[in-house]
């Protein structure tokens, strides 16, 4: 059995270490905002993390267009990590937004319409993930994850704005407001971290995937489904 | 086209055969409605305020029993492959059953309406407009819930799965129905019903499109 | 005398999860042949026909019908197709003449309750017609389901034991269909336990083992299904 490639941890790692680099820098070396106190610079992380669960999610929508396309195994396998990675970013966006919104609101949980529709699709790719769970047939499994992704991904920009126009009858905006110019590089510098560190899972997992499937099949395990059309050599035969 | 007109009259039909479990599920709905008021309270004003959420929730959950139904009778006998194998197309037959049970929900969502009335004292004058919204949240309903009941009868775990992934789906037609029928029902002063409406018939088109074109995919092998 | 060629598979192979259910079958049977398939119990017959059908697709290898490649036209060898599978493809809560009118509009043929009441005679159901299909036994199902699939007059028909479940007036019954294929010029494939029986109606056979052809050719040269307790054991009359 091959080891893992090392391109992979060598992002894992180079992630880790900018994650690392840019919390501390944000949590200790940036100044502190004026109206929001100590509490605000979750930015740093928070701000990093919703760009990273919209990347993983969008790739996720990707994935499940090339498979549908090509057919070939790998974009499923590759699906479900992104899908994982996903979900898992936007639950601990989740995590963050209700970190923040309880000493700044007094509660757990404020309808901001960014927050709400990323519960919603924690709830909705959670959802994918449990049909993979519950589907034998790795063909079909990946058929129609791929599908259901499709579908959930489009939902995604109409629940955004259901909510918010939704939200905007009761409460003024409750946007987190992001940090001014000053404080900038600590937040990309933390984008790249996330970016480089789920972008290495991925494609850690996404080989993990692969090897299940490979077992779950057993050989010989050819690269897409339905082989190569086209007029072959008829053998054999009846008289 | 043929096909889809065939399809229509099939799951017309086989709804028509099926009408006890209509009535069940009907029985279901208004159950749920009367459920929600034991768990509010009888404060009057308060339920008379949450009525349009109470109807829109009890007809959500009894369309994941309509909706399951629906591919009951494809499933047993792969009756819904003897129909590919003829061919028919997959389009066509996605389409009538979509339509079969946009009827069917949007019946039971008119049906319902009295029971809300009654137990809520929840009513409106403007009777067509809220059918008008039964029809349009009830269309957003039945164009995924379709494509998925395709794809959840065919798995072991087919109670659960179609609400959990049917649900976080449909949020914008819960949320743009019950703030439509809510304006119905309680006044609506400053003319805003109109966006609302026009999310769900959005929403619609949105799904009613990408279901046709990826059903074939679900139930083909 | 060159007939053309009805069936040509080259090199199928179809998979279930780990199992090649399948391996490597290449066959032709020309135009208007009558061809028995047998082999044990999980040898791959029924795999066969549903991807002959196409049903099912092959992971590997190709097939064509009437000369159509099935992945290239799908729709057009459905057209041409008919297939008696193990499930009967019916509606329940509906009734026989529902279920073959339902048919009869996707396929654009007469719909009309005349013409379909005679399709119920040919199989022997005409008075059971009404009737839902719920109400109907083992027996009936499957000359119901023999009934659609004459309904759909293919060019090809694929018949997976069609024997079963049926007593012997409806043995001679799939007798008679059979020939009268084979009059009309049909090409059919027949997956049968029922191995003297086969020999006698058909020209042609196949025998698969463990998802490999084990014999192409006349149905008289047909060697017996290897560990068969004989051609006694438990045939039709």
């Amino acid at each position: 059995m091959r080891q893992s490639p090392t391109g992979p941890k060598v992002l894992v790692a180079l992630g880790v270490a900018l994650l690392l680099a840019g919390s501390w820098w944000g949590l200790t070396k940036a100044p502190g905002e004026v109206y929001m106190g100590e509490v605000q610079r979750i930015m740093y992380v928070h701000v990093p993390t919703a760009w990273n669960a919209m990347l993983a999610l969008s790739f996720a929508f990707v994935c499940a267009l090339c498979f549908l396309l090509t057919n070939a195994w790998k974009w499923d396998s590759r699906l479900e990590a992104a899908m994982e990675m996903g979900v898992v970013l936007s639950l601990l966006l989740c995590i963050q937004g209700s970190i923040w919104a309880k000493p700044t609101w007094g509660v757990w949980w404020d309808w901001d319409p960014r927050l709400t529709t990323t519960a919603v699709m924690v709830f909705a790719f959670g959802g994918i993930l449990a049909l993979r769970a519950f589907v034998d047939d790795p063909a079909r499994r990946a058929v129609w994850s791929a599908v259901a992704c499709i579908v959930a991904f489009v939902d995604v920009p109409i629940v955004y704005f259901s909510v918010k126009w939704w939200n905007s009858l009761h409460q003024a905006q409750s946007t987190p407001q992001t940090v001014s110019s000053a404080f900038h590089l600590p937040l990309r510098v933390n984008a790249f971290g996330i970016l480089f560190l789920w972008t290495g899972l991925v494609a850690l997992r996404s080989r993990v995937a692969s090897l299940r499937l490979r077992n779950e099949l057993g050989p010989p395990l050819p690269d897409s489904r339905p082989a190569v059309t086209g007029a072959a050599p008829i053998a054999g035969g009846a008289s | 086209m043929k096909d889809l007109l065939a399809a229509l009259r099939k799951d017309l039909l086989l709804q028509w055969r099926g009408r006890a479990q209509v009535i069940a599920i009907f029985a279901f709905g208004a159950a749920a409605l009367l459920l929600f008021s034991f768990a509010i309270g009888p404060d009057s004003a308060a339920l008379r305020e949450h009525a349009a959420g109470f109807l829109w929730l009890g007809l959500l959950l009894a369309s994941t029993l309509a909706l399951a139904e629906s591919f009951e009778r494809e499933m047993e006998e792969q009756a819904l492959e003897g129909l590919l194998l003829l061919p028919a197309s997959t389009r066509g037959l996605y389409y009538g059953k979509a339509i079969a049970n946009w009827a069917h929900l949007a019946l039971l969502g008119v049906a319902l309406v009295p029971v809300m009335v009654v137990l809520y004292d929840a009513g409106t004058l403007r009777l067509i407009s809220l059918v008008g919204v039964i029809l349009l949240g009830t269309a957003g309903l039945s164009a995924p819930g379709t494509l998925y009941a395709a794809m959840t009868s065919q798995t072991r775990a087919r109670q659960t799965l179609l609400p959990l992934l049917l649900f976080p789906l449909v949020v914008p037609v819960l949320l743009a129905a019950v703030k439509a029928t809510s304006l119905l029902i309680l006044g609506d002063p400053m003319g805003q019903l109109r966006p609302w409406t026009t999310l769900l018939a959005a929403f619609g088109v949105i799904h009613w499109s990408i279901g046709g074109l990826l059903f074939g995919r679900v139930v083909e092998d | 005398m060159s007939r053309m060629i009805a069936v040509a598979a080259a090199g199928v192979c179809r998979r279930y999860g780990r199992r090649w259910a399948l391996t490597d079958v290449s066959f032709e049977v020309p135009e208007g042949a009558l061809v028995m398939v047998t082999g044990r119990n999980g040898s791959g017959k029924s795999t066969l026909l549903r991807v002959l059908a196409t049903a099912i697709r092959p992971d590997r290898g190709t097939v064509r019908i009437l000369d159509i490649d099935v992945r290239a036209a799908r729709d057009s060898v459905r057209r041409k197709v008919a297939l008696l599978g193990h499930r009967t493809h019916l509606y329940e809560p509906l009734t026989a003449l529902e279920n073959l009118t339902v048919r009869a509009r996707f396929l654009g043929a007469d719909s009309r309750r005349g013409p379909l009441l005679s399709r119920l005679e040919e199989v022997g159901l005409a008075d059971r017609g009404d009737d839902p299909v719920q109400s109907f036994s083992a027996g009936m199902r499957q000359r119901l389901a023999l009934a659609s699939v004459l309904q759909q007059q293919a060019r090809v028909v694929l018949l997976d034991e069609p024997y079963g479940h049926l007593d012997p007036p409806g043995f001679l019954l799939v007798d008679g269909l059979l020939q009268r294929l084979r009059r009309e010029g049909a090409t059919v494939l027949m997956a049968t336990h029922l191995v003297s029986r086969g020999r006698n109606l058909c020209d042609r056979g196949l025998v698969l083992e463990a998802g490999r052809l084990a014999y192409a050719g006349t149905a008289a040269q047909m060697p017996q299904p290897a560990g068969a307790d004989g051609a006694g054991f438990a045939e039709g009359a």
